[in-house]
């Protein structure tokens, strides 16, 4: 039996040639390596993101996660739930939190479940990947499985927003959270601890809507990685790895700058430490290669 | 006028604050704002507002009306919470911004070229079409919303990008034709209808 099983919620961008498939398949291998098993919540829907509030109204939001909780509580009983975006971590989240509250809400909540079947229990807890990581595991179980420790390579490790506010984790503060950095380490890069804009957001959806402002918040969490001398930036979430990646050549056409600073996730780190090739920690997978991390995949363990 | 908005107008006369209160989410905590400005200094899209959250939280309860729901302001929260974290009264600064920028919407007051309403209305109607998001199909709507040429253009201008994520495999040209979907999308239909009509009649009963 796994050391540790969960009711995974892998998430839109997560899925096969989607805009984060490569995180996923890196978190596959990562779990393989840590014995973690992930169930994927069986018909899962989207939790609507933070941008279809205009669209949706405030029950429809809470049904539509719900619906993830009621699934996930059916056919995997007694498992908490696990999401590896940001986004779906935190909605899933705030409405858990908002049905926890208010009887009448999983009232309403469960007469529209009905319509699909299902019922709402309020057992399933939500957490995020590097809550499983951190809280479950340890740094202590993290650092075992290390065969190739990233030597040599310096990260600057930009946390974000969803995974830090307003939730965040335990324990971490909400302007310098260290998690990231104490997880480079972990694994043997360095960390850019002083890379003060770990917690500056990319402009999230607004990228799409508003993307000259939010090239300008992409401009300024790249050159400061540059300015701090890390090779690449690490991050946890989904969409800030697509953001701050996609859009450098666009920032480099417009604005004559030459950025190329590659964008991992922290579950690619940890699959090459843990001796996975390039292909499983979907390496294969970025506009700018993370050059560093494929020459440590391609050497053998020591 | 919405027939939502005439009757709003009748219900509430010039009480806006009690408008708020009762129809805008977590709209119940604007009179607890006490002007410090930290929510200001904490937007990471500061410079491009009109009315930082904390001018909107006065405006309301100066009961400037048309002012607020015709803000451009709330449309640009990029929803990364740091003002919520740092109000030090606790406000839902975040999540009241998207309420009132809803209401607006929903009252037929709200900007109406506005991007971030546009691309907030196709998100929810893209991902609950099916269950799950078709990022192809989201991107295109966004490019073609200004008509054909625009769009044609504005794809054209990002073709480099959309070259490296099919190369990179993530991104699928067949999602035009289908794509990821949920199994019951009937039953999530049917769900957010029911939910819809909920809310309708839980309006009614406050009425």
């Amino acid at each position: 039996m796994a050391k540790k099983e969960y009711a995974f919620y892998p998430g839109c961008s997560s899925q096969l040639k989607a805009s984060a498939a490569n995180y996923l398949v890196s978190v596959n291998a990562m779990c393989k390596t840590l014995d973690v098993k992930l169930t994927p919540i069986p018909d899962w829907n989207c939790c609507s993101a933070s941008i279809g509030y205009a669209g949706g109204s405030e029950l429809s939001r809470h049904v539509m996660n719900a619906r993830n909780f009621a699934l996930a509580e059916t056919h995997l009983p007694g498992q908490d739930i696990v999401a590896t975006c940001a986004a779906c971590w935190l909605n899933a989240r705030e409405s858990k939190e908002k049905l926890d509250g208010s009887a009448q809400l999983v009232a309403d909540t469960n007469e529209a479940l009905k319509e699909a079947g299902l019922q709402y229990k309020g057992v399933a807890g939500v957490r995020h990947m590097v809550e499983v990581l951190i809280e479950d595991l340890g740094y202590d179980e993290l650092a075992k499985p290390v065969v190739k420790p990233l030597e040599g390579v310096k990260f600057a490790g930009y946390v974000g927003c969803q995974t830090n506010r307003p939730f965040g984790i335990a324990g971490e503060s909400f302007e310098n959270p260290k998690y990231l950095d104490k997880l480079v380490e972990t694994v043997g890069g360095e960390a850019a601890d002083k890379y003060e804009q770990k917690v500056t957001c990319c402009g999230g959806a607004l990228a799409f809507s508003e993307p000259e402002k939010s090239q300008k918040q992409i401009r300024d969490i790249v050159e400061a990685a540059y300015d701090h001398g890390a090779d690449m930036i690490v991050t946890p979430c989904p969409l800030c790895q697509a953001n701050v990646e996609v859009y450098q050549a666009e920032i480099n056409r417009r604005q004559g700058t030459k950025l190329a600073m590659p964008v991992t996730y922290y579950s690619q780190l940890m699959t090459v430490a843990y001796g996975g090739t390039a292909k499983e920690a979907g390496l294969d997978g970025h506009l700018i290669a993370p050059t560093k991390l494929q020459q440590i995949a391609a050497k053998p363990a020591k | 006028m919405s027939e939502r908005a005439e009757q709003a107008l009748t219900r509430y006369r010039n009480d806006f604050l009690r408008e708020v209160e009762a129809e805008v989410e977590e709209g119940e905590w604007v009179k607890m704002c006490m002007q410090c400005g930290v929510c200001a200094g904490s937007c990471p899209f500061g410079p491009h507002w009109e009315h930082s959250p904390q001018k909107i939280f006065m405006m309301i309860r100066a009961g400037k009306r048309e002012a607020v729901l015709a803000s451009d302001s709330m449309w640009m929260c990029t929803s990364c919470y740091n003002c919520v974290v740092r109000c030090p009264r606790k406000l839902p600064i975040t999540q009241i911004m998207h309420g009132l920028a809803t209401y607006a919407h929903k009252l037929g007051l709200a900007p109406k070229m506005q991007p971030t309403r546009d691309f907030s209305l196709q998100f929810w109607a893209n991902c609950t079409k099916t269950g799950r998001v078709n990022e192809l199909k989201l991107t295109l709507g966004l490019y073609f919303k200004d008509g054909l040429v625009a769009g044609i253009k504005k794809g054209w201008s990002m073709r480099g990008t959309a070259f490296g994520l099919l190369k990179a495999g993530r991104l699928n040209p067949f999602e035009l034709f289908g794509g990821h979907r949920c199994k019951d999308s009937k039953g999530i239909a049917a769900m957010l209808a029911k939910a819809q009509e909920i809310e309708q009649r839980n309006r009614a009963a406050r009425g």
